[in-house]
């Protein structure tokens, strides 16, 4: 693919997610008339509802799909495994642990309640990201295979740990903890987008300036090193900033999965492995796909919701299969 | 005082309980064409990959008169380019894109790789004469192109010092001699330190200026390369016997290849 052909493609998506972010929220259990936001009838209960519950929402899923396709990218970028997701290096059941021991132990779980879930899962990534950092700084560096396995390891002692708080925790606080694990989008107002927002922004921008940087890493790092990139630290800054990141996304939203592995991979089979273009493409492609799966998540069986995970999986591992016969896999190699 | 491209003072690199490198010291001259040989596990690559700062060991490397630990990443990699040992991996990139990372030690944080560049690109593509290949992908190129590609990209990065480990092997004789040309016409035109591992005794010792050889991670031999093909040098190296025959053009000894029954 040319480089006009890749940029149209990323004014394609670009165009595409704007489209989505205002057009979906008219959709759901009952469809909003667009005169409802044309004519501005204020004192109608659609209006309402199209700006203060479905608009965020679309928002907030937008958020949350680009976070978690731009990290997995990364992730893919430097440990140059393309069976990475931004959950491998264990943040998400970090993020699960904090939120699990709040619901279980913790008071109030409704209105303020809820707030402290967000602030212990926020708490229990950090600490799943300290635990991997002191790891490595022990080991005395970086090396990408030993900061894997030590992310599996990780993973696995929380996974046991929340398994353990749910054994003995009763019967009505491990169905909240398990409806916490599926993932949800839901909220009311700005409050939930406003506060991922600055993660999102502030995170995308980094990640899109630093392409040339994930581009060297996919050489390998001797060559990254020798065309003079520090691979540490690099691995470092990006691991932690990722780690931010995904765990502001998780704390407010649960584990969304899926979509951290195969947004970016979809993307790179569109427009090759070039993170100046890649980047773009994934945190587009991401958010514009979470939006679409929680459209579906809403409308498959109403009034009732499917958790957004269910739809994230269903629809996109047969887009990948697809892609992945139609174009082949000699575009995505690590 | 002269200031040497390459200059090693007791270094030394261990890995697990041993030595890999132990105490090595030696001084490479800017614009020398140095071919460093000795038997598999002797610590060539890792002395390779210690000069370029993958690696880290105890002692000192200067490169062009200032110690690598001095230097900044980008600063070191303005000084030396590295082509590591091929291992088949493959890079999702297209040539022109290969390349032009090569320029990254140029560029600030907020840069791109600009138009200035791309016109080096062409002029390195040309200068190996593998003009077409630009837009090629990395992943679809034979061994001998992919070479070509890996050491005119570490070209295009305009270093003084160029470190090769075993450039031309699993190449075909063509390729080898290609090859083998455009890295002693950049030698000889730009002058261009090189200091490239072999396992090739004969094609060390037709391109060096001098050769440098390990055993048991320590120097053996370090001199003029016709004098690397003397029976006592050989067997100190690599311990067996050797038919030497001398070559006809440029009257040094070379290594006949035994015959096996």
């Amino acid at each position: 693919m040319s480089e006009r052909n890749k940029k149209s493609v990323i004014i394609a998506l670009l165009i595409a997610s704007i489209a989505a972010l205002f057009v979906v929220p008219l959709l759901g259990i009952s469809d909003i008339p667009i005169k409802v936001l044309l004519e501005r009838s204020v004192e109608d209960k659609n209006y309402s509802i199209y700006w203060n519950i479905r608009l965020p929402r679309a928002l907030l899923a937008f958020m949350v799909g680009a976070i978690l396709s731009l990290c997995g990218m990364v992730y893919q970028a430097i440990f140059r495994n393309p069976l990475t997701t931004p959950f491998t290096l264990g943040i998400s059941s970090g993020a699960a642990f904090g939120a699990v021991a709040f619901i279980i132990f913790g008071s109030e779980i409704a209105f303020l309640g809820l707030a402290k879930t967000y602030l212990s899962a926020f708490l229990g990534a950090i600490l799943s990201v300290l635990l991997l950092y002191l790891l490595m700084r022990i080991k005395g560096g970086f090396s990408t295979f030993i900061m894997l396995l030590a992310g599996v390891a990780i993973n696995f002692i929380f996974s046991s740990l929340i398994l353990f708080l749910q054994y003995i925790a009763d019967y009505t606080k491990v169905f909240h903890t398990y409806r916490w694990l599926m993932g949800n989008l839901g909220t009311y107002g700005f409050e939930k987008t406003a506060t991922l927002f600055p993660f999102f922004i502030i995170g995308s921008f980094v990640i899109l300036v630093f392409n040339k940087e994930l581009n060297l890493m996919l050489l390998g790092e001797d060559l990254a090193v020798s065309r003079g990139l520090d691979t540490d630290r690099f691995k470092l800054f990006m691991f932690l900033l990722c780690s931010v990141m995904v765990g502001a996304s998780v704390s407010l939203c649960g584990i969304i999965g899926f979509v951290g592995m195969v947004a970016p991979h979809i993307s790179r089979l569109i427009i090759g492995s070039n993170h100046r273009y890649l980047a773009p493409a994934s945190l587009l492609f991401g958010g514009c796909f979470m939006v679409i799966c929680d459209l579906i998540s809403r409308k498959i069986v109403p009034p009732s919701e499917i958790p957004i995970g269910i739809i994230t999986a269903l629809l996109g591992g047969p887009l990948f299969i697809w892609l992945l016969i139609r174009r082949g896999s000699n575009m995505m190699s690590f | 005082m002269e200031t040497f491209a390459i200059e090693l003072k007791k270094f030394s690199y261990s890995f697990g309980n041993g030595y890999v490198l132990d105490s090595l010291a030696f001084k490479i001259k800017a614009g020398e064409y140095v071919s460093v040989v000795g038997p598999n596990g002797s610590g060539k690559t890792t002395l390779l990959k210690n000069i370029v700062g993958i690696l880290k060991g105890s002692g000192s490397i200067n490169v062009l008169g200032r110690d690598i630990v001095h230097y900044s990443r980008r600063d070191l990699a303005k000084n030396i380019a590295y082509v590591p040992q091929s291992d088949g991996r493959s890079y999702p990139f297209q040539v022109r894109e290969f390349i032009l990372m090569s320029k990254y030690p140029y560029l600030n944080p907020f840069s791109r790789y600009g138009s200035r560049y791309e016109l080096e690109v062409e002029r390195a593509l040309e200068s190996v004469h593998m003009t077409g290949f630009k837009t090629r992908f990395m992943n679809m190129l034979s061994s001998g192109e992919r070479q070509k590609i890996m050491i005119c990209a570490s070209l295009v990065q305009n270093a003084k010092i160029l470190l090769l480990d075993e450039p031309t092997t699993f190449l075909d004789p063509k390729h080898e001699e290609e090859i083998n040309s455009i890295l002693k016409k950049y030698n000889r035109e730009k002058k261009i330190t090189i200091f490239a591992v072999s396992h090739n005794i004969n094609s060390a010792v037709l391109l060096s200026d001098r050769i440098l050889s390990l055993k048991n991670g320590r120097v053996v031999y370090c001199g003029e390369a016709r004098g690397f093909t003397e029976q006592s040098v050989l067997r100190s190296v690599y311990e067996k016997e050797f038919k030497l025959f001398d070559h006809p053009e440029k009257g040094v000894k070379m290594v006949l290849p035994e015959a096996v029954d």
